[in-house]
């Protein structure tokens, strides 16, 4: 399976990228690891007519401690994260969940950058994040806004980023709260066919793989938790609200009820260090 | 659009188009067929080879994106003389392959996951081919060929 034809042009800076954007933003995409957009081009289900490609652009691969938050690159791809002390010591959910993300040859080229910009509601970093109250920097024509990940996800595919802007950086505060991590498959390499990343303490925050049409938080849970509900307790309004797809891989009810199981794992995982 | 990639050492310039698949110039372009195309969905692994020393599946990169970039494939893995990679060796050794159709992508995939992973375990073998598919053997031998490659040269038998 080979993409329809398009013109590439290469982005040596984010001012290069957005000035290539802004020719034609609805024809063009950006390029970065490609293993979100190529797969969708290859079944001509994506036809941009200009691929910028980012993934040469200097010094957009970063994992930092900044004080309160730990700051990381657009460009950081999944193996990058997954392997950064920073990352371990300081936001151990978001290392963890870099390792999950498909296999090692996909972790090689993926981006987080990529994995946010593409809103897929099955991908698993998006969740850490949410779970984590991030805030993402996304430059445009207009300059440098940020953008707190709770208004980021808008729909199937659908993020607050314009198609005239670029995502640079992503935000995540630092913090010892315990955390959990669950993804369910069937198979090796798979998608979660649902998954939970959880964060507990003063502010507990759940977001949820695969159960809607965006990543989405657990608001019962984080209700429930908050008012001092155990973990089993909690997790069993983690499907509130909520009406996920049915698919090949498991129905709407099937999913509603396996995200209680696995958000009380998820949260007995963060309470006891486990993760 | 023009690309130069160095293959198993080898840097060549060619013209190629722009929707080009690595996996699609390395078998068309510089005559590597050693390279296979299994699910090009990039899910079985078949079109792994090196880029920069790490696996990626070259179904699902461009041409473009490798231009300026180092890919070892397959036919890079056995010395000048012949002689196998240790890789290579153990899976003859230990019967890691049937009908081979996987078995580029598999050395291929081992050598970037024992660079990650000199001394792993079993589980980790089995994990850090999880990007791999094969459906003949049971995967068995071909854990204990890589987790044979993994153990000091003399160790490999
Ligand atoms: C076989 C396979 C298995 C996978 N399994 C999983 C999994 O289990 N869990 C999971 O979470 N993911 C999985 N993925 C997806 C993988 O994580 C992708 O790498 C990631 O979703 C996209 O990152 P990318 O850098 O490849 O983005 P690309 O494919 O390059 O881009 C994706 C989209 O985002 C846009 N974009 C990219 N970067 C930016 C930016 N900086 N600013 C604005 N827009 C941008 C592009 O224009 C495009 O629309 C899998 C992928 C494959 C092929
Ligand atoms: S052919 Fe590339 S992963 Fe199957
Ligand atoms: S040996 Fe036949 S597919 Fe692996």
């Amino acid at each position: 399976m080979i993409p329809a034809s398009f013109e590439y042009r290469r982005a040596g800076s984010v001012d290069e990228a957005l000035a290539l954007l802004r020719q034609d933003p609805d024809g063009t995409k950006l390029l970065a690891g490609g293993h979100s957009l190529l797969p969708l081009m290859k079944l001509r289900l994506a036809t941009p007519g200009v691929l910028v490609d980012v993934g040469r652009i200097g010094g957009l691969s970063y994992v930092r401690d900044a004080g309160d938050h730990v700051a990381i690159g657009a460009l950081t791809r999944h193996r990058d994260l997954e392997t950064s002390d920073v990352a371990r010591s300081e936001v151990p959910l978001l290392a963890h969940v870099a390792g999950q993300v498909g296999d090692p040859q996909v972790r090689h080229r993926g981006t987080i950058g990529g994995s946010l910009a593409h809103g897929d509601p099955a991908s698993d970093l998006p969740a850490a994040v949410l779970a984590l109250g991030g805030t993402l920097v996304v430059q445009g024509p207009g300059g440098t806004r940020e953008v707190p990940v709770d208004g980021f996800f808008l729909g199937f595919l659908e993020t607050a980023l314009g198609p005239d802007e670029m995502l640079t950086e992503i935000r995540v505060r630092k913090g010892a709260a315990g955390w959990g991590f669950q993804k369910f498959n069937r198979r090796a390499q798979d998608w979660a066919i649902v998954g939970v990343a959880a964060v507990v303490g003063s502010d507990p925050r759940v977001a949820l793989v695969n159960m809607g049409s965006t990543t989405v938080r657990a608001r019962g849970v984080e209700e429930a938790l908050a008012a001092g509900a155990s973990p089993a307790d909690a997790a069993a309004r983690a499907a509130e609200g909520l009406d996920p797809p049915s698919d090949l891989n498991a129905s709407t009810e099937y999913r509603q009820h396996l995200v209680t199981v696995l958000v009380r794992r998820a949260l007995e995982g963060a309470t006891t260090g486990r993760g | 659009m023009q690309v130069t990639v160095t293959v198993n050492g080898v840097p060549e310039t060619h013209d190629v188009e722009t929707r080009t698949l690595l996996v699609q110039y390395l078998r068309e372009v510089r005559g590597l067929t050693g390279t296979n195309i299994g699910c090009d969905t990039t899910s079985c692994g078949a079109c792994t080879v090196l880029m920069d020393g790490e696996s990626v599946k070259s179904c699902t990169v461009l041409a473009a994106q490798a231009d300026a970039h180092e890919i070892i494939t397959i036919e890079g893995m056995a010395a000048a003389d012949g002689t196998m990679h240790p890789i290579q060796q153990a899976f003859q050794e230990h019967h890691g392959l049937q009908c081979g159709y996987c078995t580029p992508g598999m050395v291929m995939a081992a050598a970037s996951f024992l660079q990650e992973h000199p001394q792993p375990s079993e589980a980790e073998v089995r994990e850090g081919l999880e990007g791999n598919l094969c459906r003949c053997t049971g995967y068995h031998n071909i854990v204990q060929a890589v987790l044979a490659a993994a153990s000091p040269p003399e160790a490999v038998r």
